[in-house]
């Protein structure tokens, strides 16, 4: 493990600095040396070194503090052990609070250095199993490029591998940026339609008449502009998948089209006559709450129910927190090599910042922000400093006031009812989350005569 | 073939030399041949701490290799020191062609016990193979009976053996076949 690990030795004397790096070399590392700060911090651009022996006193340009501070804008984790013949308690202190790892004397005792070195490379190589240990932890709760450790992601995961070769529709709910393209990609990919085409349409960013004519296709001269006949996504998605997002915006006129070939799993084109058979896979998704529309009336009950099939719930990140780091980490070792950028670890503190944030645009919010962490990072390692564009004021919690000229039941009715509704009838979470037992909570609801769901 | 060469500071044991002309050949399989006695190198010694640093030993040794030396081992009634070190058994230059060792630390009497002449010949032993082996590019080995095993201390000195383990033994075959392919030396 040692020949893994360079040492640099730091001396304007080349005496001493010649004797500690043949030591070393003796102890099987890799020693390079330098006779002046300045060269070593050009030598540090160049090479990694796990740990620097920095003279304290050198003559010109760079003392050892100045070296160790210039050292640890390039390579933050490296450790630096200060070594002076004139021992202070101020300069002990003064290395010691600037990041130094160590302070020793010279001459010391062959003991002394040893144990030291040995120590640190200990660290160094806990430090590197840990990395390849969290890099496998990523690939054990990775499911098709999606990851998480949360168990209602787990759940999903097997939801995912039990639905995934059937022809059953499949509805996917969650808040903007919770991954549901990446969960309807799962399903396709998981399943025996793989080998057959993806298609993904976005309802919400075409008009109504090109996005029937997107999806159904259209025959020459069925509308100004049509000057040739084209298969819609319908067509091209033969055999595979339909991936429609944003469900819950198509027009009544769409909704009946799509309740048809969900129905009868055939349509015609835009001004054709033609009925076109296909076999397509229909998974939608939405971030609205589409019960809701069809109670409103907005969106027709028998669509819903058709594409309602099989659902799917995705948590916002700010209900599985404790993927937060998992999913940095995957991000790190993604965008950093697509950016060219040599990022390849997070601060606890900054880790800490993205925990406490909100996330309102879920994942695709948080990879945002490591992208643009990783741009604007001057070291390796993301820290509190690079994730200062997060608007901490915009993202706390509103101070919450009771509504006016409500009574205490009143009060108590839209409580139950609001977290019925976020644990989805969950009678033991709501319990949970309202600090009340489960046949207080029973009786609550017999009281108020509320809905389960 | 080439030889390795004792060359004696000052005055040393007779016991010493011949116990180390055994022990080389018997571990490196190379003629041992003695240089006539040195002077102490006096422009090594520190008054502040009384030691001498090693380092002019070795250049006084580097300035009078033999041609007919593959390696040459210093021996030294004087206590080392390397600049950055308060005290050394033994100084090499790692693939060089010379080495030291001192004795000093290597007595009973420099730890006010009863002198014991056989442990102190072992401790020779290992502290002239310890310091040959780097010269022919060996490492610090974790196996602390092995004589390439670091030692900081007499105790670290007093577990090891005089010997190679297994694994260093099979790396100096490796490199002495290297070194006689380079000397023109049928294997």
């Amino acid at each position: 493990m040692k020949k893994l690990w360079n040492i640099m030795v730091v001396d304007d004397e080349e005496v001493m600095r010649e004797s500690l790096a043949a030591w070393l070399r003796e102890d099987g590392y890799s020693v390079d040396s330098a006779e002046s700060g300045k060269e070593a911090i050009e030598k540090t651009k160049l090479k990694e070194y796990a740990i620097y022996f920095v003279d304290l006193k050198m003559p010109g340009g760079y003392d050892g503090i100045e070296t160790m501070m210039e050292i640890r804008k390039t390579q933050p984790e490296a450790s630096i052990i200060i070594v002076t013949a004139y021992a202070t308690v101020d300069t002990a202190i003064t290395a010691m609070k600037e990041g130094a790892q160590e302070y020793i004397v010279k001459p010391c005792n062959p003991e002394e250095i040893s144990l030291l070195v040995s120590r640190i490379i200990k660290i160094k190589n806990l430090q590197r199993e840990n990395s390849i240990l969290r890099k496998k932890l990523t690939k054990q709760y990775s499911f098709c490029d999606i990851i998480s450790k949360n168990p209602k992601m787990m759940e999903i995961f097997g939801l995912i591998k039990e639905v995934a070769s059937l022809r059953s529709t499949v509805m996917i709910q969650g808040e903007s940026g919770t991954g549901k393209e990446l969960i309807a990609r799962a399903i396709h990919f998981s399943g025996d339609r793989s080998t057959k085409p993806f298609v993904g349409v976005s309802c919400a960013a075409l008009t109504e008449s090109l996005l029937e004519s997107e999806l159904f296709g259209h025959e020459k001269g069925s509308f100004t502009g049509a000057t040739g006949q084209k298969k819609g996504k319908f067509e091209i998605a033969d055999g595979g998948t339909i991936f429609l997002d944003e469900i819950g915006d198509i027009s009544p006129k769409l909704q009946l089209n799509l309740l048809r070939i969900l129905q009868e799993r055939n349509f015609y084109r835009v001004g054709g006559s033609e009925q076109i058979n296909v076999d397509v896979r229909v998974i939608a998704a939405t971030n609205k709450d589409l019960e809701d529309a069809v109670h409103q009336g907005i969106f027709p009950d028998d669509l819903f129910y058709r594409l309602n099939v099989i659902n799917i719930h995705l948590p916002s990140l700010r209900d599985r927190k404790e993927d937060i780091p998992l999913l940095v980490h995957n991000f790190i070792e993604h965008i950093g090599p697509e950016l060219g950028r040599e990022v390849n670890d997070i601060s606890e503190g900054a880790l800490k910042i993205l925990l406490n944030h909100n996330w309102p645009g879920n994942v695709r919010e948080l990879e945002n922000a490591v992208e643009r962490a990783i741009v604007t990072c001057k070291t390796k390692v993301l820290t509190e400093d690079d994730f200062v564009f997060l608007n901490t004021h915009g993202n706390e919690k509103k101070q919450w006031s009771v509504p006016p000229e409500l009574t205490l039941e009143e009060i108590e009715n839209q409580a139950i009812t609001a977290t019925l509704q976020r644990t989805h009838g969950n009678i033991k979470e709501a319990s949970t989350i309202l600090g009340v037992d489960r046949s207080t909570l029973y009786d609550r609801i017999k009281k108020y005569n509320l809905p389960r769901n | 073939m080439k030889a390795i060469y004792l060359a004696p500071f000052g005055i040393i044991d007779e016991d010493v030399m011949s116990t180390l002309e055994i022990c080389i050949w018997q571990i490196f399989g190379y003629e041992v041949k003695r240089m006539s006695n040195l002077a102490d190198a006096v422009s090594a010694f520190d008054p502040k701490t009384e030691q001498y640093n090693s380092t002019p030993f070795l250049k006084d040794l580097i300035r009078r290799v033999p041609k007919d030396a593959e390696k040459v081992l210093g021996i030294t009634n004087c206590d080392l020191f390397i600049p950055m070190l308060s005290f050394v058994f033994g100084h090499a230059q790692l693939n060089g062609p010379v080495a030291a060792i001192s004795l000093a630390r290597l007595h009973q009497k420099f730890y006010h016990l009863p002198e014991n002449k056989n442990l102190f010949l072992h401790r020779v032993m290992k502290e002239a193979v310890h310091e040959l082996g780097h010269t022919f590019g060996l490492i610090h080995c974790s196996d602390a009976r092995c004589a390439m095993s670091l030692s900081n201390a007499i105790q670290q000195v007093d577990k090891k053996t005089e010997e190679l383990c297994a694994n260093c033994s099979i790396l100096f075959e490796d490199i002495n076949k290297h070194i006689r392919r380079g000397n023109g030396m049928e294997i």
